[in-house]
């Protein structure tokens, strides 16, 4: 069959939900949050008009037991999807430790929120960085098609390597704002990504299992070396369909980290999801004024893309990485993963943090330039100014 | 030469070989629990083995499967403490969407049930998921080292309700998530006790074969927390029901104007009016149960805190819709 997307306006949590909706989701178990609601109410929408076959929706009472539900609904051998945002999250942080420790594949999107107090619903990515030691692989979208193309990748890399995944999108900068979306036809998709085939069920009753027991410490290590050994081989398992999902519908995802004009940059931005968007503008406006800037969207957070950001940091002397996020005592959560990253190779160009739109403070094109000019200078010193940089601070 | 019939199948669930401690009454409601059950299922799908169980984290679940041992000889899953009912309804979810055909056994203990477990309960329950949801109660976290819980009864002690001077061991009134649960009218609601395993395994047959969910919160001695001799389990058990301590009771549909009532035997005096029990009249005192206990052993220094327990289960029974009279 042809490849012919229909193309249709809709916002980035209706990017989520048709996503779901084509994955043919079995089970979703979800709790409302602002701003993911819509993401919900659109699979609730679609279960009330008969447009997804028996579907089991869960409206639980908890994030807490949303994914526990998804645990136990995937466990059965269903594929199963929540979303939520920060709070929700928080509160399901147990369960997330939970769904990798017991290899399933469960895709989840996380509208990205800012962490209360101050109580907020605006973007902020400190409550999806914050699961970063949970086990799920993080995918953060820069726009609407991201998400609907995410979720669907998701699915088959999860199930693939039997880890959860989560889908991250900023709120009300995607989730609620419209934007052209190509959608997949449902032949295509179930091409893709064919039925999920899971390692065990709950529902073999001639030839049961037991699963979550007690690992003593004779065992538990080896449990967990196996969760880092899959995050591994989700590097290549994430290069594979993200190469198959760009032969198949023209929108390569092979790269871990997309480079926008950075062939002979001096220096790029660095960062995660909608605000990179901001960024890739930007540079447009930054080189034809003579700048040679150019930006490294970081797609997958976990697994990390270690090699491709060693590729890149040896070739370019400065690196501006953007955190709309913060690990209080230290510094930006990206920032501090890509000096990590670093530090045992010889490749070691400037690398500054810029604190930018925490808690959905705005953040434009000429935030960015204002930030290449100060990287500028950094260049030309040889030398950095500062290492963390709260960039919007009012004085 | 003629054979009797077995009064439950000798089908096994609960292998031998789990590690719970000797004189488990916990252990025996889930040896009874499963192979009710497997009768249930056998009867209503015509597969004895058609059933899963999600089981909250507790002494029940620590002692059944070590990796890479397992006592279950039933598709079994553990998710963590406060979220089986939770759990259980993600595989109901799944089973429907996948077109099995079975029923979803949910175990938590008392902690697991009544304190950090109960709004998951609750949901499960609203939602209508095709689950039993077994509570064994032994009246306090026992896997962590016998802390109460809201379901501790009145004098306990607990190594958080110290009898001292100024205590007299927990100080509430035990909470009956029974009821809790039948108010939400669910199909069916009990209480059991493994003190009479023939009123126990008939109520989990019949849990097991209502169409959604139903709830049975069954007593289950723990000698190590209640310092009690484990020869004497399923004694003990059966002097909390002869002496009023542990009402045996069923709510079909939230029907609390016709709440059945089974009697307590141990002499009990019951009157019925219209087929309902509204009068008992106990024979043997609590204290005859109290004192096979090391965790009620200082209340007999305090004999006003024995009134206080009698007044409570008094107004518990009055909830029932019962007067008793306590020896």
């Amino acid at each position: 069959m042809e490849y012919k997307p229909i193309k249709k306006v809709i916002s980035g949590n209706y990017a989520a939900a048709y996503a779901a909706r084509d994955a043919r989701v079995e089970v979703v178990a979800a709790y409302p949050i602002t701003p993911q609601t819509s993401i919900i109410e659109k699979i609730s929408e679609f279960l009330a008009n008969g447009e997804v076959e028996n579907l089991q929706y869960v409206p639980v009472e908890s994030e807490h037991s949303a994914m526990a539900a998804c645990i136990g609904a995937s466990a059965a051998g269903a594929r199963a999807f929540t979303a939520t945002s920060a709070q929700g999250l928080a509160l399901m942080h147990e369960m997330l430790h939970w769904a990798s420790g017991a290899r399933l594949p469960v895709v989840m999107v996380n509208v990205n929120r800012a962490m209360a107090p101050p109580w907020s619903v605006w973007d902020d990515q400190t409550d999806s960085l914050a699961q970063r030691d949970t086990g799920w692989m993080q995918f953060y979208a820069e726009n609407n098609q991201e998400v609907y193309d995410g979720v669907i990748m998701a699915f088959k890399v999860a199930e693939t390597v039997n880890l959860p995944a989560m889908i991250v999108e900023s709120a009300f900068i995607l989730s609620h704002t419209y934007d052209i979306v190509e959608m997949i036809p449902q032949e295509l998709v179930d091409e893709f990504l064919p039925p999920r085939k899971p390692l065990y069920t709950l529902t073999d009753f001639d030839n049961p299992i037991a699963v979550g027991a007690l690992g003593t410490p004779a065992d538990y290590y080896e449990f967990r070396y196996k969760i880092e050994k899959s995050m591994e081989e989700a590097r290549e398992v994430i290069h594979k369909v993200g190469k198959e999902f760009g032969e198949r519908f023209g929108r390569d995802y092979s790269q871990m980290i997309e480079l926008y004009r950075t062939e002979d940059a001096d220096f790029v931005f660095m960062g995660l999801g909608s605000l990179m968007g901001t960024v890739k503008q930007a540079v447009d406006v930054l080189r034809s004024e003579g700048y040679k800037v150019g930006a490294a969207k970081v797609r997958w957070f976990r697994p990390f893309p270690k090699e491709e950001l060693y590729e890149l940091a040896k070739n370019v002397e400065g690196i501006a990485v953007l955190d709309r996020n913060f690990s209080f005592g230290q510094e930006g959560i990206l920032f501090n993963e890509a000096k990590g990253v670093l530090y045992n190779t010889d490749a070691h160009p400037l690398i500054k943090n810029y604190i930018v739109g925490l808690g959905g403070r705005d953040f434009t094109v000429s935030d960015v330039k204002k930030i290449a000019e100060n990287m500028k200078g950094i260049i030309e010193a040889k030398k950095l100014d500062r290492e963390v940089e709260w960039y919007h601070l009012k004085r | 030469m003629a054979v009797r019939k077995p009064p439950i199948t000798t089908r096994e669930y609960w292998a031998p070989g789990h590690a719970a401690c000797a004189g488990c009454g916990c252990a025996i409601a889930l040896k009874l629990a499963t192979k009710a059950f497997s009768e249930a299922m056998e009867e209503k799908y015509g597969d004895p083995n058609a059933f899963a169980i999600a089981q909250a984290t507790g002494c029940m679940e620590v002692v059944s499967a070590v990796f890479p041992y397992t006592a279950w000889k039933v598709p079994w899953v553990h998710v963590a403490f406060e979220n089986a009912a939770a759990a259980a309804s993600g595989i109901d979810a799944a089973w429907k969407k996948l077109g099995y055909k079975g029923k979803i056994l949910a175990i938590g203990g008392d902690g697991g049930t009544a304190d950090i477990g109960i709004q998951a309960l609750s949901g499960m329950l609203e939602r209508w998921h095709n689950v039993v949801y077994l509570m064994y109660d032994n009246e306090a976290y026992m896997n962590t080292g016998i802390q109460r819980s809201s379901s501790t009864p009145y004098g306990a002690w607990t190594t958080t309700s110290p009898p001292g001077k100024y205590s007299i061991g927990e100080d509430k009134p035990k909470k009956w998530v029974a009821l809790i649960a039948a108010a939400h009218q669910i199909p069916y609601a009990a209480t059991a006790s493994i003190g009479n395993p023939f009123d126990f395994v008939k109520k989990m047959k019949k849990a097991a074969k209502v169409d959604g969910p139903a709830f049975v919160q069954v007593h289950c001695t723990c000698p190590t927390g209640w310092k009690s001799p484990l020869e004497k389990s399923v004694e003990i058990a059966r002097l909390a029901i002869e002496t009023g301590i542990w009402p045996l009771f069923e709510i079909e549909n939230g029907d609390f104007h016709n709440i059945k009532i089974q009697s307590p035997g141990g002499g009990a005096k019951v009157k019925r009016e219209g087929g309902k029990v509204v009068a008992i009249e106990f024979k043997k005192p609590v204290e005859e149960y109290l004192k096979l206990q090391g965790r009620f052993k200082h209340l007999f220094k305090q004999p006003e805190a024995i009134q206080v327990m009698k007044e409570q289960i008094k107004a518990m029974w009055k909830v029932l819709g019962v007067d008793v009279i306590l020896p």
